[in-house]
Formats: C-alpha cells, sequence, structure tokens
C-alpha cells in the first residue's frame, strides 16, 4: 500500500467515531431509499404475479339483474378477450361466539369448473361442489378468525330466514387484497367475510335465477379501457348497469396502488434531508482535517504531487465514510425491506410474497451515497489542494484571531469570560455554525413530521368518531325503502332512542373534462347526528340547492365554488342534472358530494328514501337490538361505531409505531453526527485555550461548559428553524401521503412541537456530554505543549 | 578540504530574479535582481539578515513559487513561465527540500515518510538506504511524535535525497535544533553532497556553518552583497556554534 493510502486509513482511524456519525446518517438516506423502493418493488411485483396467475379482470361493471344472454354481447366488444357474469350480494351471518352479526359479501361460482377470471387460490378444502346448493368457500382470514375450518357448518341469515352452510374450503382472491366491509374504515377479518357458492344456489338466494348482477372482463392486447368502458355501460343501461370502471377504481387494487404511491413518495422526500445533511458533515469534517493538514498540504506539494493527487488523497477519505454510509445503508435497508414486506404481506392479503429487490434501488442509493461524501469533501479539498507549497517552508501560522465585528456583544450585555468563549467560537466560524444549525434544524423537522402522523390520525378520529358522526350505530339496509314507515320500524327496534335516515347513490360528478364516481349523500336539515365540518371542524348547513364537496374531490375536479358540476345518475333513467358547487368541507376518509335531501329527493322525482339508519341507542340493549336486527330481513348490514373506533385505533397504532420509531431514529441520528462532529472538532481546535483555562484554576465543569454552552446555544438557535421547516415538511408528507380516498389533514400539534424540540435537544446534550468527556481525557501537558 | 566545482557546468542560472509580495502600498519587495549561477555538486551557504530575502529566492529555485520578473533556468531548463504542472514535475523528479520545521507527515512513521517521495520518483534509493545514510536506521518504523527534533529533521533529510535529487534546498535545517543535534544534520547533508554529488543550497543564521561550504552567499534587503568561494572547508563537528 502507498505511504499516502496509509496515511488515509490512519486519518479514518483517527476520526472515526466522526466518520462513523457522518456514515450513519448518510446510511440513513440509502436505508430508507432502499427499503422504500424494495418494498414497493415487492408489493408491485407480487401484486403483479398475483394479478397474472389469478387472472385478475381489467374492468368492472354491476347492473341490477342482466340475463345470462348478454354475456355474449359483452363477450363481442371489441377489445374484450373475456367477459365473465357473475351474482354478488350482502347477507347478514349469525356466528357463534358473535353477539351482532358478521356481514358476508357473496360470490357466484359458475356452473361449472372454477371462474375464469378473478380465480379464487384454494388455501385449504376445495371450490363448492355445483350440485350441492350448501357448499361454500370461505375467504381464510375470516375463516380462521372463527375456526370455520372445511367440514364445519354456520348459520346465514338469507331475507331474514336461517340457513345453514357448509364450510368445504378457504381461498384467497386477487379481487379482496385489501378488503373493507360495508359501513367500515378498516379491513375487520372478524365481521366482514367473503363467501363463494355454487351459481345456482347464489341466483335463488339473490332472487336472480338466470341472470347475474356484476360481470368481469379481461382487455385483449392494446385494447382501448375507456372505450370498452363505454361500450359495456351502453350494453348494460336497460339492465340498470351502474358504470363500469377498471382497475383504478377497483377498491381493492385502489388502496393497494395509494399505499405504494406513499412508499414512493417516502423513498423521494426522505432521503435527501439525509443526504444534504450528510455532505454538510463531510464538508465539516474534511474541511477541518484540510486546515489542521496546510502544512502537510504545502509538503506534499513541495515534494512534487500534483494538485489532483493532493485532492485525490482527501477524496479518498470522504470515499471511505461514503461507502461505509452506503453499505451500512444497503445492509439496513435490505433488511427493514424485507420486515415491511412481510407486514405489508400480513396487512394485505397476498397468497405469497416476491421479494427480490432489484439492484435499481441499491445502485440509485450508491451512487447518491458516494456522490453526496464527495460533493461534500469536494468543496473543503478544492481550495486547499491548490494551495501553492511554499507554505511547506513557511513557519506555523499562529492561530487567526482578529477583533470580529460582533465580538465585543457580550461583554456590553455583562456576560462572563466563558460565555464569551462561547460566543466568539460561534461567531469566528459561522459556517460551521450555520451547518451546525441547519442539521439540528433538519431533525426537528424530521422529527415533527413523523410525529404529525399521530397529530393527523387524531384530528381525522376526531373528524369521523366525534363531529361528523355522532351515530352510535349504523344499519345499512337491503334495499332502498320510504323514509316514513323505515324510520317509524326503527324507532320501535329494541334500545333504540333516535332514529336518522341517510340515503345515498351513485353518481358520476364531471365539472368540464374531468369527472369521478361517488357517493352522492343526502342530509336532512335537522339530522343531529351525520355532520358536514367545515375545514375548522365546525358542523355546516347544507345550502338548500347546491352541492357541497369534500376540499379533496373539489381540486381533483378543478371546480370552486360558483362553478357549475354536471351530475349523472348510474341507474335507470340515467338522468343528467347541473348543480351549483356552494362549497367545500373537510372530508378525511373516503369522497363523497353531499347534498340537501329534499332537493335530490325532488331531483328524483320521488318521496323521501332511505337506504341507510343512524341510531342513538341503550347500550344495554344492544343485544336484543343485534338479535332483532339478524331477523329482519331488510337490513343487510350493522355498524357499531364504538367497534370501528377501536380498530382504526388499533390498526393504525401498530402502523404508526412503527414507522414513527423509525422515524424518531432517523431524526435523532442526524442530531447525534451533527452535534458530535462540530462539538469534536470544537474539542481538537480549542484543546490548548481549554487545557490553559485548566491550568488557570477553572474547573473541568466550568470548561466543559464552554463546549456544551456552544452546542446549547446552537440548538436553542436550531429550535425555531427546525419548527418552521419541520411544518413544511409535514405539510409535504401530507401532500404526498394522501390519495383520493383518503386526505390527510396538515396538523401539527403543540406537544409535537414540544416533544420534537425535546428528543433533540437530550440527543444534542448526550453528544455534547460525550465529547465533553474527553475533554476529561485530554492531556493537559501535551495540549499545551501541542501546535498547530 | 579543497574547493571542488567551479569548472562544472550550472545547475541554476539567473537573471534579474525579482519578488514582489502584495500590491499598491502594501507591497513588499522580496528580491530586487538576483544574478546567481549554482554550479553542479556545489555546495552554497545563503546568509543574510531575517528579510532579506533567502527563502524568497530559495522558494523560486525550487519551483515552489515564481518571481515577479525575471528568469529562472534549470540546466538548459527555463523554470520562469512554465506551467503549473512543469512546475510540480520538475520539483518531483529534480529537487530535493529540507525544512526548518521538518515537515514530517504526522500519520506517517520515518519509513513511510520516505516512501512518500520515493513511490513517485524516477530512480529513488529504498527508504531504508535513505534513512541509514542519515544514521537512523534503528529508527524507521517510528511516527514522528516519537522522535527528537534532530532525529525528524533527520528523516526529512532521507525524505528529501532518498529520490537523488539533482540539487538539495534546505531552509534553515538546523534552525530549531541544538549544536549537538545540529551537527549531525549538517553532516548528513555534507556526506549527501559529497557522495551523491547533489547540488545544495542551504539557509542559515548560524554565520559558522558558512565554513563547510564550498561557497557563501550573502543576500541584503533583496539583492546578493557577497558571493565567495571557501578556500578551505571545515567538517560540520568542528563548526563552532
Ligand atoms: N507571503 C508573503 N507575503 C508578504 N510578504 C512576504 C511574504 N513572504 C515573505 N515576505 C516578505 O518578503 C521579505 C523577504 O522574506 P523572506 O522570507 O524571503 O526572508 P528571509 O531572508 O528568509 O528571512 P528569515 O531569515 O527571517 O527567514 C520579507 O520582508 C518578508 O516580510
Ligand atoms: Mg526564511
Amino acid at each position: 500500500m502507498s505511504a499516502l493510502n496509509r496515511k488515509v486509513i490512519r486519518d479514518l482511524r483517527a476520526i472515526w467515531a466522526q466518520a462513523l456519525a457522518i456514515a450513519l446518517v448518510l446510511a440513513c438516506g440509502g436505508m430508507v431509499l432502499v427499503l422504500a423502493h424494495s418494498t414497493e418493488r415487492a408489493l408491485s411485483e407480487t401484486r403483479a404475479a398475483y394479478y397474472d396467475r389469478n387472472r385478475f379482470a381489467d374492468v368492472f361493471a354491476t347492473a341490477t339483474r342482466a340475463p345470462q344472454a348478454l354475456l355474449a354481447e359483452i363477450a363481442a366488444i371489441p377489445g374484450v378477450a373475456v367477459a365473465e357474469g357473475r351474482v354478488g350480494f350482502h347477507l347478514l351471518l349469525d356466528l357463534e361466539g358473535m353477539v351482532e352479526p358478521a356481514v358476508a359479501r357473496v360470490i357466484s361460482l359458475p356452473l361449472a369448473g372454477p371462474p375464469r377470471l378473478n380465480v379464487p387460490i384454494l388455501r385449504a378444502g376445495r371450490l363448492p361442489d355445483p350440485a350441492r346448493p350448501d357448499e361454500v368457500a370461505l375467504s381464510e382470514p375470516f375463516a380462521l378468525v372463527h375456526g370455520l375450518l372445511p367440514g364445519t357448518r354456520f348459520v346465514a341469515l338469507l331475507n331474514g330466514a336461517r340457513r345453514e352452510l357448509q364450510v368445504v374450503g378457504h381461498v384467497l382472491s386477487p379481487e379482496f387484497i385489501y378488503t373493507i366491509g360495508p359501513g367500515s374504515l378498516m379491513p375487520d377479518d372478524r365481521r366482514y367475510g367473503l363467501i363463494w357458492m355454487g351459481a345456482e344456489a347464489a341466483e335463488a338466494a339473490a332472487g336472480r335465477k338466470g341472470a347475474f348482477n356484476e360481470v368481469s372482463l379481461r382487455l385483449s392486447r392494446g385494447a382501448r379501457e375507456d372505450a370498452v368502458i363505454a361500450a359495456l355501460d351502453g350494453v348494460l343501461a336497460p339492465y340498470g348497469g351502474t358504470g363500469a370502471y377498471g382497475r383504478d377504481r377497483q377498491g381493492s387494487d385502489q388502496f393497494l396502488q395509494g399505499e405504494l404511491d406513499q412508499l414512493q413518495a417516502m423513498g423521494r422526500i426522505l432521503p435527501p434531508v439525509f443526504l444534504i445533511v450528510s455532505a454538510f458533515l463531510v464538508n465539516m469534517v474534511i474541511g477541518r482535517l484540510v486546515a489542521t493538514e496546510r502544512r502537510q498540504i504545502g509538503l506534499l506539494k513541495a515534494v512534487g504531487y500534483s494538485t489532483a493527487e493532493v485532492a485525490g488523497h482527501y477524496l479518498r477519505l470522504a470515499a471511505l465514510i461514503g461507502a461505509v454510509g452506503v453499505v451500512i445503508g444497503w445492509a439496513a435497508g435490505a433488511w427493514l425491506g424485507q420486515a415491511m414486506t412481510a407486514l405489508y404481506a400480513d396487512f394485505y392479503r397476498f397468497p405469497w410474497l416476491i421479494y427480490a429487490p432489484g439492484p435499481g434501488a441499491f445502485v440509485i442509493s450508491g451512487v447518491l451515497g458516494m456522490a453526496t461524501a464527495l460533493a461534500g469533501a469536494w468543496r473543503a479539498v478544492r481550495t486547499s489542494a491548490s494551495l501553492p507549497p511554499a507554505v511547506a517552508m513557511a513557519p506555523p501560522l499562529p492561530p487567526a484571531y482578529g477583533a470580529g465585528r460582533l465580538d465585543g456583544l457580550p461583554r456590553t450585555l455583562g456576560a462572563g469570560q466563558l460565555a464569551l468563549m462561547v460566543w466568539r467560537g460561534i461567531t469566528r466560524f459561522p459556517g460551521r455554525a450555520a451547518v451546525t444549525v441547519a442539521g439540528i434544524a433538519a431533525s426537528v423537522a424530521v422529527l415533527i413530521a413523523a410525529f404529525s402522523t399521530y397529530d393527523a390520525v387524531r384530528a381525522v378520529a376526531a373528524e369521523v368518531f366525534g363531529a361528523a358522526n355522532r351515530q352510535e350505530v349504523t344499519l345499512t339496509l337491503t334495499d332502498e325503502t320510504r323514509a316514513a314507515p323505515a324510520l317509524e320500524a326503527a324507532q320501535h327496534l329494541p334500545g333504540v332512542l333516535r332514529a336518522e335516515g341517510g340515503y345515498a347513490l351513485q353518481v358520476r360528478l364531471s365539472h368540464g373534462p374531468r369527472s369521478r364516481f361517488v357517493a352522492l349523500e343526502a342530509h336532512e336539515p335537522g339530522d343531529l347526528m351525520a355532520h358536514l365540518l367545515d375545514s375548522a371542524g365546525r358542523p355546516v348547513a347544507l345550502p338548500p340547492r347546491g352541492l357541497v364537496l369534500p376540499r379533496g374531490l373539489a381540486a381533483a375536479l378543478g371546480a370552486r365554488p360558483g362553478d357549475r358540476l354536471r351530475l349523472q345518475r348510474l341507474t335507470p333513467p340515467y338522468e343528467e342534472w347541473d348543480l351549483p358547487l356552494s362549497g367545500v368541507i373537510r372530508q378525511s376518509l373516503g369522497q363523497s358530494a353531499h347534498i340537501d335531501a329534499e332537493t335530490l329527493h325532488a331531483l328524483l322525482r320521488q318521496s323521501p328514501r332511505v337506504n341507510r339508519i343512524d341510531l342513538r341507542v341503550d347500550p344495554a340493549r344492544l343485544p336484543a337490538l343485534h338479535a332483532e336486527v339478524k331477523r329482519s330481513p331488510v337490513i343487510s348490514g350493522l355498524t357499531l361505531w364504538s367497534d370501528l373506533r377501536r380498530q382504526f385505533d388499533e390498526t393504525l397504532r401498530e402502523n404508526l409505531l412503527i414507522s414513527s420509531a423509525i422515524y424518531s431514529a432517523l431524526g435523532m441520528l442526524i442530531t447525534l453526527g451533527v452535534v458530535y462532529n462540530a462539538a469534536r472538532i470544537r474539542l481538537a481546535e480549542r484543546a490548548h485555550e481549554l487545557a490553559t483555562l485548566r491550568v488557570l484554576g477553572f474547573t473541568r465543569a466550568e470548561v466543559g461548559w464552554v463546549l456544551l454552552g456552544e452546542t446549547l446555544a446552537l440548538t436553542a438557535l436550531a429550535l425555531p428553524l427546525g419548527w418552521a421547516a419541520g411544518y413544511g415538511f409535514a405539510a409535504l408528507m401530507v401532500a404526498g401521503f394522501s390519495t383520493e380516498l383518503i386526505s390527510i389533514p396538515l396538523v401539527v400539534s403543540r406537544q409535537t412541537y414540544g416533544f420534537a424540540s425535546l428528543m433533540v435537544l437530550g440527543t444534542a446534550l448526550a453528544a455534547g456530554v460525550a465529547v465533553r468527556r474527553r475533554l476529561d481525557r485530554v492531556d493537559l501537558v501535551g495540549a499545551l505543549k501541542q501546535r498547530e | 578540504m579543497q574547493a571542488t566545482g567551479t569548472a562544472a557546468p550550472p545547475v541554476y542560472r539567473t537573471q534579474g530574479l525579482t519578488r514582489i509580495y502584495g500590491q499598491g502600498d502594501g507591497a513588499v519587495q522580496a528580491l530586487r535582481g538576483i544574478d546567481l549561477t549554482l554550479a553542479e555538486a556545489e555546495m552554497v551557504v545563503l546568509l543574510g539578515a531575517s528579510g532579506s530575502g533567502k527563502s524568497t529566492l530559495l522558494n523560486i529555485l525550487g519551483a515552489l513559487d515564481r518571481p515577479t520578473s525575471g528568469r529562472v533556468f534549470f540546466r538548459d531548463r527555463e523554470l520562469s513561465g512554465a506551467s503549473e504542472r512543469a512546475l510540480t514535475a520538475f520539483r518531483r523528479d529534480h529537487v530535493g527540500f529540507v525544512f526548518q520545521f521538518y515537515n514530517l507527515i504526522p500519520a506517517l512513521t520515518a519509513r513511510e515518510n520516505v516512501a512518500l517521495v520515493t513511490e513517485i520518483a524516477h530512480r529513488p534509493m529504498p527508504p531504508e538506504e535513505a534513512l541509514d545514510r542519515v544514521g537512523l536506521a534503528h529508527r524507521m518504523d517510528h511516527f514522528p511524535a516519537q522522535l527528537s527534533g534532530g532525529e525528524q529533521q533527520r528523516v526529512a533529510i532521507a525524505r528529501a535525497i532518498a529520490k537523488r535529487p539533482d540539487v538539495l534546498l534546505c531552509d534553515e535545517p538546523t534552525g530549531a535544533l541544538d549544536s549537538q543535534t545540529g551537527v549531525k544534520v549538517l553532516e548528513a547533508l555534507v556526506a549527501v553532497n559529497r557522495d551523491l554529488g547533489t547540488a545544495t543550497a542551504l539557509i542559515t543564521h548560524n554565520v559558522g556553518i558558512q565554513a563547510i561550504a564550498h561557497r557563501v552567499i550573502v543576500l541584503a534587503d533583496g539583492r546578493i552583497v557577497e558571493d565567495r568561494r571557501n578556500a578551505t572547508r571545515i567538517a560540520p563537528a568542528q563548526v563552532t556554534w
């Protein structure tokens, strides 16, 4: 090994702790990059393979009732490769160990053989025998939660009548990777299941003999999806078609896509922060090294090393730091990526997982990591490497202490000598102070952004379970029905204190060329339970005419209050209306349009109707209510809001705990890296000065405060900057993580500011104290002799 | 000892060298027209008051610095006006430096400090041989911090001679040393000059040292005020400090 390379290794060994601190910050950037990309890749590849093998459909549509013969006509639409019809509907189950009814979605299987599209994967047992109407296959997670193994029987409530069904198999389906039951917010394997049933039995149960109400299409290569959708809509219109849609509106895929988008956002937003901070750290440390080695550089130049060779020497040092960071980042990213993918696989229902992180993310993070380290070093090395070699001849320079402009300030303020030293230390090296402050601020920002997700979730929960929905129970009706008698009947259900109706229908909402399929929800002016909220979270009244949309939906349509929107009914007679957008509201989960009930019923030219009933109930009488609901043929689902809340909290607590633990570690690492390095450099620079203080009789503690004082002062300076940056960063995350279905509110609570600040302050102090302890070990005599 | 090298062709030739530091009111004229010829294998001592321009002249000869005006020739090559790259190559191939403050790389051992130069030289001697010549064969694997000042300076000499340079330029090599250590350093320099025939220029404030050289040049205020040959030379051990 050449002498110069030996020097690189020894230099690195001498600053190993600082180098490691930088490498760790750099590693964070690489880790997030690899983690996000490899997880995203694993999920999307798994999804693609699953969709492909199990022939997930491209286009979906529902109708009220279409004759089997229509399928041939659908299959003949240009671009359609395969068309398959089936019957689908919801029913209630009366399961052992559950007081309240569970809801199941029934999916019919073809008369013979397995389906050609959306093929379920058999996980246990077999598919039902078409000739045996009581045989069913269940979705695996639901079956396992209830212990419904093949061979067991359970009771379904078909049109109010109890019917025993036999489980013959467990399946998973590409259509239901992520499934939310009606009226629910989260997947719930206890309360919501899927039942695959022979065609004849299903048709009989749904009262649709020889007909289908759901159709799936696989397109041929090169087919234009929108053309096929338009054609399919035309074919289904006479049979109550409600508008065909592609995978982009298929519930399960839509959620999965949202998750993938979030992972991409994470991979885009976070790594730059770490890379930039580590570039500055490398700059700070190499800059300091180069400054102390001025004469060595002069010597190397004098004996014939070229500027490029000298610069290369220091760049190699930076490259080594970069390489360590990159490798740690790779390892941590790959490990966490695998763990996270496993978590996702658990949350989503994939039958298997393809975890094959391609070289892409590793290459990108490697290149970025090395580029970061080299760029940071380059600025420090560039000028010094071209130092004229004559400095090697010159005697060592005395430290450049001239009177700075701000030097007198602390004295004017009556501060003591030690405070003066702290002050000078900061003002003498404003560049380094700025890097330290910026790094600490970045740390605070990352923590604030991480903790603000808790604030956001709390805000969503307060909205969804507090201000917007004050009902305790929601009943979903099998079919829409006239409001007055339904509410009258609901009032007489056991334990009901108050009942309010709700009515929603699917519409296509357009503004100019943009359109969305949404639920249009009707509201009665006197409703006390379901509320609309303005952006501040206060209930708002609906204007008598006109629509109210959530902010996100209005933005997606490019509509502002006053604009006219086109509404198209998706069921016969497919009328269209023009209505003004009269206001925007806050709605975090789901995106629906809202309208005054009377206005809507007038447009529909029908008497007031409901398809949902909200209840306030006497909790003591809930069991009786459940029993009654199970007997009722007109109720297809019951949502207990306290249960929803519990489930919401549980799901999010788990997910948020993991992610915020990771983010906290990342955020604190930045502070650690920045403060530790700044303090180490400061200690090296001032060893002589501080040793002199000790010789003069100052105590260790007093001298230590010169070091810690600077750290604390810079941290204090950084906190407000961090708060501002954190708010901005949280806004970026919210924007990146919001999807069309979930609009995350931007909320940063005082606790978040406080907690992030405390964590950073604590980390900075810990790093400062670690360096301070080295001060105790400084050899007084040696430090005094040492010449720089 | 008798004077040698008078008939040999010159290693260095300068014409009207000037060097001005800074500009305007703060400008300092360090050299005011130096015409000088240095012969092969010659050992020259440069004397002069502090600030007289000795270091400046040596730096220009060693291509560490450039003259403000005037010309410098190394053998047939003109150094004044050469590119930065050419000057670096020139230093690498032809010049050995010894500085007052040793200028060793603290992170490298004695042997490695020498290797630093031999690795980039054309026909170097092994670092061990160079260290042996300055009497440090037994301290090769020590770091600078583990060596005394004189030992460090001898490592610096070993580093300077290891590449078999054509010229050896020494700026107050004994300036930081006591007399006994200084003698050892001078002995090393004289031995190299004698054994390898390396032309040597040596700056010193110690007037006694001039007697070890073939030739003595005295500078004052940026000019050569005296240039004489020693009829006889003495051995470093006889120098009075
Ligand atoms: N980098 C510089 N900038 C400005 N002036 C300089 C610089 N280097 C040297 N000088 C000035 O040039 C003049 C000659 O300096 P030089 O270092 O050559 O003197 P010297 O003879 O080597 O002195 P000494 O014996 O003290 O080393 C001095 O007046 C000095 O102040
Ligand atoms: Mg000098």
